[in-house]
């Protein structure tokens, strides 16, 4: 019990760590690529701590209770991941936290909070699928959902899984909502109507909805671990790699429109999983 | 207790998040204020973000003259920023309505309308100016604790 407890403590503490470094070090490294010197590392924290101090101002009782059930489905799949609970639970566990984002957006009356959401939607639309077919390339792989079995797997699933190395990747860049696919909301004021889908979550609401973006952030981090097997540099460097190629994307593209983003993943996306799920079988 | 003050005042003077409205400037204080989020100047070292959302901002940079018009523009984005918030009136026109401060549609500087925490003169003020200002507005929200 108290084994289980630490665990858990341990799991939360890890998630917190790997979403704020990595929050941080894009904002440095973005920063650095623009020939400025960027804010500390730890700036994402100071953020949070601030906004989860400012004025309350609630649109309404919906959009709370979205925000404290957004973080609480990050948390919660983030936790079963790191206890290497089943793969497909903390599929829809996260889906379920990405939904209501999106619902509470819905909840306010704004007009541009509506549109981020319906962009927050596309993008789901964009990722979910990419994600699904990730995990069941992994089972026809090894023959298993459970992590146990896939953190277990001896052999090196990036070899067999190249593509589908490649499309987690594009999957890690509409999570992270960066650029080309940063249509829901982005972190610069210049291309942004408002806030997007985050307009009307404000002061502690936002902070909930930040440190939620962190813990799905690291989960689909996490993912990238299950690609290289137990006691290999592979699992520290592949999610290391995908970060950076995301980051470079970010810095190197500016925004596509839906139907680019939609052309993309379906397209390509599926279309490299899909060559990947037949080569294997 | 006055440690946890304390470092709750430091959370809130490393994030200001700023949010930039031309009440009916000229530009030429626009183009100084977004001289600061340059590489030159760059003020996201100390934190400082532009937001597009009144929701989200900590500290309010205005420019420009104040007329019936915008003035409810004004309030209203004043009126939807959480507290604890700041208020910095850039430029001569800013401050007090500067060479058209006598003209029929001016009400005036931004004080005209809402409470204004600091001062930032010139036309239009150097960047190095206008960083001066903000931070002199956020020692005002670390010393005030609650700001306004």
């Amino acid at each position: 019990m108290t084994a289980g407890a630490l665990f858990v403590i341990v799991a939360l503490a890890a998630g917190l760590g790997i979403g704020v470094i990595s929050a941080g070090f894009d904002r440095i490294l973005t920063a650095r690529l623009q020939s400025r010197v960027g804010p500390p590392l730890l700036q994402p924290v100071y953020d949070v701590v601030k906004l989860a101090l400012k004025e309350p101002l609630i649109v309404n009782a919906w959009q709370a209770f979205c925000a404290c059930t957004t973080l609480a489905a990050a948390i919660l799949a983030w936790v079963l991941f790191f206890l290497q609970s089943d793969l497909l639970l903390v599929f829809f566990v996260q889906a379920v936290g990405a939904v209501f984002l999106v619902v509470g957006a819905l909840a306010a009356a704004s007009p541009y909070s509506h549109i981020g959401a319906h962009r927050e939607l596309l993008q789901m639309l964009a990722y979910e699928p990419l994600l699904i077919l990730v995990f069941i390339g992994m089972y026809l792989e090894t023959g298993s959902f459970r992590l146990e079995a896939l953190f277990a797997w001896p052999k090196p699933l990036l070899l067999r899984l190249p593509f589908l190395f490649l499309v987690l990747a594009f999957a890690l860049i509409v999570k992270m909502r960066k650029s080309p696919f940063d249509l829901s909301s982005c972190h610069h004021a210049h291309q942004e109507l408002v806030r997007g889908v985050l307009t009307d979550y404000s002061g502690p609401l936002l902070a909930l909805a930040e440190v939620a973006h962190w813990f799905e952030v690291a989960l689909i981090l996490g993912l990238f671990t299950l690609f290289w097997p137990d006691g290999g540099v592979g699992r520290f460097l592949l999610p290391v790699a995908a970060w950076l190629g995301v980051i470079a994307v970010d810095n190197l593209t500016s925004r596509a429109n839906w139907r680019w983003m939609l052309g993309c993943a379906w397209g390509l996306g599926l279309g490299l999983a899909i060559v990947n799920l037949v080569w294997i079988r | 207790m006055r440690a946890l003050r304390r470092f709750i005042d430091r959370m809130r003077a490393k994030s200001p998040w700023l949010l930039h409205f031309d009440c009916g400037s000229c530009n030429g204080c626009d183009i100084e204020i977004l001289a600061c989020l340059t590489p030159l100047y760059d003020v996201e070292r100390f934190g400082v973000v532009h937001q597009g959302n009144p929701l989200h901002a900590d500290l309010l940079v205005a420019s420009g003259t104040v007329n019936p018009r915008n003035r409810k523009v004004l309030e209203n984005l004043y009126a939807q920023m959480p507290a604890p918030k700041v208020v910095v009136a850039v430029g001569a026109c800013g401050l007090s309505g500067g060479v058209f401060r006598d003209a029929y549609n001016v009400v005036g500087g931004i004080d005209r309308v809402i409470p204004v925490d600091v001062y930032v003169p010139g036309c239009p003020p150097r960047p190095e100016a206008i960083i001066d200002g903000v931070v002199l507005g956020l020692q005002k929200i670390a010393r005030g604790g609650e700001g306004r």
